[in-house]
């Protein structure tokens, strides 16, 4: 199939459509409206529902709701509608009910602005929610990657019963990119276990509660069994690192940036590499734990005060620097600015092998 | 009581699980307390159910309350549900499932506050799902809280000196209420407070599931119902405050009753077969939109353009047309616009990529060529060019305060030019039809394909074509060499 120039919003659409997901609900927010808006044209068109809700509560909640009926089921927000999702987070999680949330981060707190951030890291795989569980969580940096790893959020979101995160950010929505469809559409399958309002599911109940505490304790044992089945999950993108002194590490946008600093920085003879976590939960920690051996320093960029970056000292474990560098309010870090900011601190720390 | 209403008593529906196991202990009785009215309402529903043949096509959504082991006795499908949202979930359970039955089962406290959104838009959107709305006036689960119902005066364990309409508002009635809206098709309040009303309260049951069952739409029935427990007052005493205390303030009778005026539903279309996606999805065919045998492949192009102007000169446009006649040519390309309060005080400016390579970075930061329809994007954007780059200005010349020594200026007045061709909007192609000849990297024939891609009206094509062949003469085209 031939390439289609697409913004990120609608590659999500198609991508989920194409997908087997006929089930869209959601609510208003920028920088994620777009999504709405064509998800409102594309899934009646195909078959498929779509309403927009009175909020992202009640929005959430009939994704749940079609999900228990067995329906790839998605909606898509920004910061302040995430954090009323929340609630459902859990429920779903709980249930074990499979479903997709797009999160195309703006700045915040509070209303902030609309421009792009990154700072629902926390919020986003952190849970939100309440109770022991997870969300697993996707990083697309490109309108291509929007489109595939919508449809792999459906596929790991079957496959673990969980909801999985598509979190990308404003800037990833709005672009337009050349985007190729490459698998064939599927057809919607309904899981065995789902509700149906007939005789064979009859006996299906869709439910979070567990109140002897040892169901719940056993429940909760299962829930944790499979996150760490879903480690085998990982991806991420290596550049140049095989050498590398310094490793930038970034995700979705600034990761983009990072690889131009990168190729600069290599121009001045400083062996630089980029790691680009594409799931952020599963955390490629491992592959950080290997990289430490060589590398001097890690250096985080995010578009926020310092979310990931937490994920990455865990990971590195004292084994070698990590350090950060962060914008925020919707302002990007430009790959010249980047590039100072290492030159900077190679010179300060003397991070070159000699 | 005589002997056959003490029969019927003991007979369980077929709608009930013989034994409750999913209860676990105590597997035959449920776990609501003498007198409840819950009991009582699962009764009449799992009656109700048998009469109408439709057990397997139920789903029970039960909420957070008392109610909420609801599926521990329906032998149907189940869903439990989060305080106050079963409306929502009862939403997309219907729509999934059109055949089915989907009750939302809700206590006072689930409905009329933590939910009061959900059940509200359930019904102004006429879901055809039916309600069974449980008023108890209090909070049971929580252990006697002061609910949205309860009476005035009524003394909770958080109106400990009794209800103060003054303070927490009058009791609402929410039947009442929610019959205001055009859309709900029925809405009853029934009694259990004596066993006459308790016989109306199951007809009115039926009456809303018949009404989904005929795709008539929303239905409601409220059930004012006794809690024992909390009230403090026996199973009889406490009957006989919701017949003598309740039944006054919340009057019982129907509310709203459309479905005669409501036509018949519509049959669903079926699905579209997976073959029409990629026409019902606009995905590409491969006519004629193959990308060519790379003619770039010797040369590394790569083009950084940032484009600027107020919003309403195309700037937008201009830099997707560009990008998507690249793209068609077998370059890679990406498009980045800026969005938000930016584009609210009339600016718009995007950044174009466009390389023989894979993009790294959207952002154009450093740019070797600047399209600048207004002097603000010149002001702005200026010293973002980097040496040896291109700046193509919408004026006679640039500002005096505003120049530049090592790039390559074309200075044209792309919007009076395009004015003589019968309109200024297409000043932003008569810059186009610049930007190509001085950039030649594109074929015409590209951006003619791009333009009918994009511009649906064939009047407007034919003006930009016109603009940017005019474009194309106003620059001398061999002149500039791309650093
Ligand atoms: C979000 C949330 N807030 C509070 C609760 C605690 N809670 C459980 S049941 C309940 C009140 C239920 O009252 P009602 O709907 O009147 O039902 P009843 O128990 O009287 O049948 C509350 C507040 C909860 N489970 N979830
Ligand atoms: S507390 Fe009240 S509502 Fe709850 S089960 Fe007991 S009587 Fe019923």
């Amino acid at each position: 199939m031939a390439r289609q120039l697409l913004k990120g919003n609608e590659a999500v659409v198609k991508g989920a459509l194409l997908a087997g997901c006929r089930a869209f609900y959601g609510y208003p927010i920028t920088p994620a409206t777009e999504i709405l808006e064509a998800a409102a044209w594309y899934f009646p068109r195909c078959g498929g529902e779509f309403l927009q809700a009175e909020s992202e509560v009640a929005a959430i909640h009939m994704v749940y709701g079609a999900a228990a009926s067995g329906q790839r089921a998605m909606t898509a927000s920004s910061g302040p509608g995430i954090s009323l999702m929340s609630e459902a987070l859990s429920y779903l999680a709980g249930a074990e009910l499979p479903c997709v949330i797009v999160d195309l981060m703006r700045a915040g707190p509070g209303l902030g602005n609309i421009s792009p951030e990154q700072s629902d890291y926390w919020q986003v795989t952190r849970n939100g929610g309440h109770g022991s569980y997870r969300s697993l969580v996707l990083a697309p940096a490109s309108v291509q990657e929007m489109a595939d790893l919508t449809r792999l959020a459906f596929d790991l979101a079957d496959r673990y019963r969980n909801p999985v995160f598509v979190l990308a950010d404003g800037t990833i929505g709005q672009m337009m990119e050349p985007v190729e469809f490459r698998e064939p559409a599927r057809e919607p399958v309904m899981p065995e276990w789902a509700v149906g309002g007939t005789a064979a599911t009859r006996k299906n109940l869709v439910s979070s509660i567990f109140l002897k505490p040892d169901d719940l304790e056993l429940h909760i044992a299962k829930l944790e069994a499979k996150y760490a089945l879903a480690e085998r999950e990982v991806r991420f993108e290596r550049y140049r690192t095989d050498d590398a002194d310094v490793v930038l590490v970034g995700y979705g946008i600034v990761a983009r940036i990072l690889k131009h600093a990168v190729d600069e920085l290599r121009a001045e003879g400083i062996a630089t590499g980029l790691l680009r976590p594409i799931t952020l939960v599963p955390f490629p920690s491992a592959e950080l734990r290997r990289m430490a051996a060589t590398v001097r320093e890690f250096v985080v960029v995010e578009m926020s005060t310092g979310q990931m970056v937490d994920d990455v000292r865990l990971a590195v474990d004292g084994a070698a620097k990590v350090s950060f560098y962060g914008r925020g309010g919707g302002n990007l870090p430009g790959a010249e600015e980047v590039k100072a900011m290492v030159e900077g601190r190679v010179r300060k720390e003397g991070l070159v092998h000699a | 009581m005589p002997e056959k209403e003490l029969c019927i008593t003991h007979e369980k529906p077929l709608a009930f699980f013989p034994h409750f196991e999913r209860k676990g202990e105590g597997e035959d009785q449920t776990h609501y307390c003498p007198g409840c009215g819950h009991g009582i309402v699962h009764k009449l529903l799992a009656e109700t159910i048998d009469e109408l043949g439709i057990q397997d096509r139920t789903i029970l959504i039960s909420p957070v309350g008392c109610s909420v082991f609801a599926y521990y006795y329906f032998d149907t499908g189940n869903v439990q549900a989060a305080h106050g949202r079963a409306p929502a979930v009862a939403t997309a359970v219907k729509r999934a499932h059109p055949n089915s039955i989907v009750i939302s089962y809700q206590g006072d406290g689930d409905l009329a506050a933590i939910g009061a959104a959900e059940i509200l838009h359930c019904a102004n959107r006429n879901e055809n799902v039916t309600v069974l709305f449980v008023n108890n006036t209090i909070y049971g689960m929580t252990g006697g809280q002061m609910a949205p119902t309860s009476l005035p005066g009524q003394k909770t364990t958080t109106s400990p000196g009794g209800r103060d309409p003054g303070r927490d508002g009058y009791p609402m009635r929410v039947s009442e209420l929610l019959a205001t809206l055009e859309s709900p098709a029925f809405i009853e309040r029934a009694s259990l407070g004596n066993v006459k009303t308790i016989l109306q309260a199951k007809k009115a049951i039926r009456r809303a599931i018949e009404c989904q069952m005929e795709g008539k739409g929303f239905s409601m029935v409220e059930l004012l119902s006794p809690c024992p427990t909390i009230w403090k007052l026996d199973p009889v005493a406490a009957q006989k405050r919701v017949h003598d205390e309740m039944e006054r303030y919340f009057e019982p009778g129907i509310k709203c009753d459309r479905r005669a005026s409501r036509p018949e539903p519509r049959e669903a279309a079926p699905p579209p077969p997976l073959a029409d996606f990629s026409r019902l999805l606009n995905l590409p065919d491969d006519n004629g939109r193959t990308a060519p045998a790379h003619a770039h492949d010797a040369e590394r192009l790569d083009w950084r353009i940032r484009i600027a102007g107020f919003g309403g000169q195309g700037v937008l446009l201009l830099g997707q047309l560009l990008a998507e006649a690249a793209m068609d040519d077998g370059l890679e390309v990406s498009w980045l616009p800026s969005y938000g309060p930016e584009m609210r005080s009339g600016t718009s400016n995007c950044h174009v990529r466009i390389s023989s390579h894979p993009i790294d970075s959207p952002l154009v930061t450093r740019a070797n060529a600047l399209l600048a329809l207004n002097e603000p994007s010149l002001r702005k954007f200026l010293d973002t060019v980097e040496p040896g780059g291109l700046v193509l200005y919408n004026g006679d010349h640039l500002p005096d305060d505003c120049r530049r020594d090592n790039v390559s200026v074309y200075a044209l007045p792309f919007a009076e030019i395009a004015n003589q061709l019968g309109s200024a909007k297409v000043g932003n192609m008569v810059m186009l039809g610049a930007f190509l000849a001085l950039s030649h990297f594109l074929p015409d024939e590209r951006m003619e394909a791009a333009l009918a891609r994009l511009v649906s009206s064939e009047r407007w094509v034919e003006i930009d074509k016109k603009a940017l062949a005019v474009g194309r003469e106003r620059v001398p085209a061999e002149e500039f060499r791309h650093a």
